[in-house]
């Protein structure tokens, strides 16, 4: 029998880690990331979308190195650490819509809960709106979680199924290293923008590298955004955001350092002022994400330990950052309203009819 | 015969929520948790310890079998 202890598990554990995170991605944006975009995983994923060509939004289309990297570094971790273990069949099809309402609601809001951190961090101030509407999400998805919500259990399964993910996150990695044409350049994939945030990129071998560290801490220490909320609502539990403030801490005194923390609501990067749909669009994921079982880079981590479910969830992303760009449902446009409405109601039946009968707790 | 949580393959935190609840439906003892990743044996140790039970565990191949005592 042993106890349950070591150093990544600790509050000192996530803390350090969680400073660590928070420097890495202010300096990722330092080197050339777009603004307070060090690392996020919703931008990321939809700018791989644009790459591969699935999405038509010529300023988004950048296979980025970060997202397989830190599925890369988690899958290392994971093996090292001997908790790769292959394993699958919890809804993964709800998973997959999940994923992509989680998509849809962090685009309007434009970025991921790690983003919104750093536009926070940056000095962006609509990214408080965007926190409170994350926030709100997670506490509807917390009594979801009460009244028994469930997508039931997964199970061990073969080695090739939790190796698929890190597969796919090889080709992916090395087809941004090499980034080939298969066609004429803008006509076919892989997809590059010239101008916009897609154009804007940290050295690839410094993205790649950070993107490593991430993963490999990230999985070690369990770090999760909306865990952190979570796990607080749920019972006042402040492990997982203890290292989320800690990523705040780090990111907003490297911004300073770098001169990149510039305070208010109005011509901040990759933003909008529309501050209902800041806060709708983070409701939408918050609630997502929670009913899924954590937020995106956690699941993107969850990959490189061979969860097929997170893998699915992953891919919903994708589906879904492609979906916001060619329905023109992003940030403020015409159709964010809409969406951001019937997601609600599409995610929280999802959180209705998952109740398990038994209620799990009181 | 002390109580058996069955936790494995379910997602954050619903593995926590069944551990608390066991746990908070007794005044102390002894109460097993079987988990399956390495994750759940952390989260469910700290939810425990932050109600006063003592953690340990034992990896059984498969599964993590956690032994919860107050």
């Amino acid at each position: 029998m042993k106890n349950p202890r070591d150093f990544f598990a600790s509050r000192v554990g996530i803390i350090v880690v969680g400073l660590v995170l928070g420097g890495l991605a202010a300096t990722l944006q330092w080197k050339g990331n777009p603004g307070n975009m060090g690392i996020c995983m919703a931008c990321f994923t939809r700018d791989i979308a644009g790459a591969l060509g699935l999405h038509r939004a010529g300023v988004v289309q950048y296979l980025r190195p970060e997202i397989p990297a830190c599925c890369l570094g988690a899958f290392l971790a994971a093996l090292a650490f001997r908790e790769f273990r292959p394993r699958t069949g919890s809804a993964p099809v709800v998973r997959f819509v999940l994923g992509m309402f989680a998509m849809i609601g962090a685009l309007v809001f434009l970025g991921c809960p790690w983003r919104a951190v750093l536009r926070l961090a940056g000095g962006d101030a609509n990214a408080i709106l965007g926190i409170v509407g994350l926030a709100v999400g997670i506490a509807i998805g917390v009594q979801f979680l009460k009244m028994g919500f469930s997508l039931g259990r997964s199970y061990p399964t073969r080695t090739l199924a939790g190796l698929a993910m890190p597969f796919v996150m090889v080709v992916l990695l090395l087809l941004a290293i090499f980034y080939p044409q298969f066609g004429a350049e803008g006509k076919a994939a892989l997809f590059r923008s010239t101008k916009g945030p897609g154009a804007l990129a940290a050295p690839i071998v410094l993205s790649i590298l950070v993107g490593l560290i991430i993963g490999f801490l990230a999985q070690r220490t369990r770090f999760c955004t909306v865990g952190g909320i979570r796990d607080v609502v749920l019972m006042r539990d402040f492990h997982l955001l203890s290292g989320v403030a800690a990523f705040l801490v780090a990111a907003f005194v490297m911004n300073l350092i770098y001169r990149q923390f510039h305070a208010g609501f109005e011509g901040q990067p990759a933003a909008h002022n529309t501050h209902w749909l800041n806060f709708a669009g983070m409701r939408l994921a918050g609630l997502s994400f929670t009913l899924a079982g954590g937020c995106p880079g956690r699941q993107v981590f969850l990959c490189g330990e061979g969860d097929g479910d997170a893998a699915v969830f992953v891919f919903g992303m994708l589906t879904g950052a492609a979906v916001a760009h060619n329905f023109v449902m992003v940030g403020a446009a015409a159709n964010a309203a809409y969406i951001v409405v019937i997601g609600l109601i599409v995610v929280g039946v999802i959180g209705f009819m998952g109740r398990e009968k038994l209620a799990l707790a009181r | 015969m002390a109580e058996t949580v069955d936790a494995r393959g379910l997602s954050c935190p619903q593995p926590v929520i069944l551990t608390r609840t066991a746990l908070q439906k007794t005044s102390g003892g002894e109460v097993i948790v079987v988990v399956d990743t390495m994750t759940q044996v952390h989260n469910c140790t700290r939810a425990a310890e932050k109600l006063g039970w003592q953690a340990s565990y034992a990896d059984k191949g498969e599964a993590f079998e956690l032994t919860l005592r107050k």
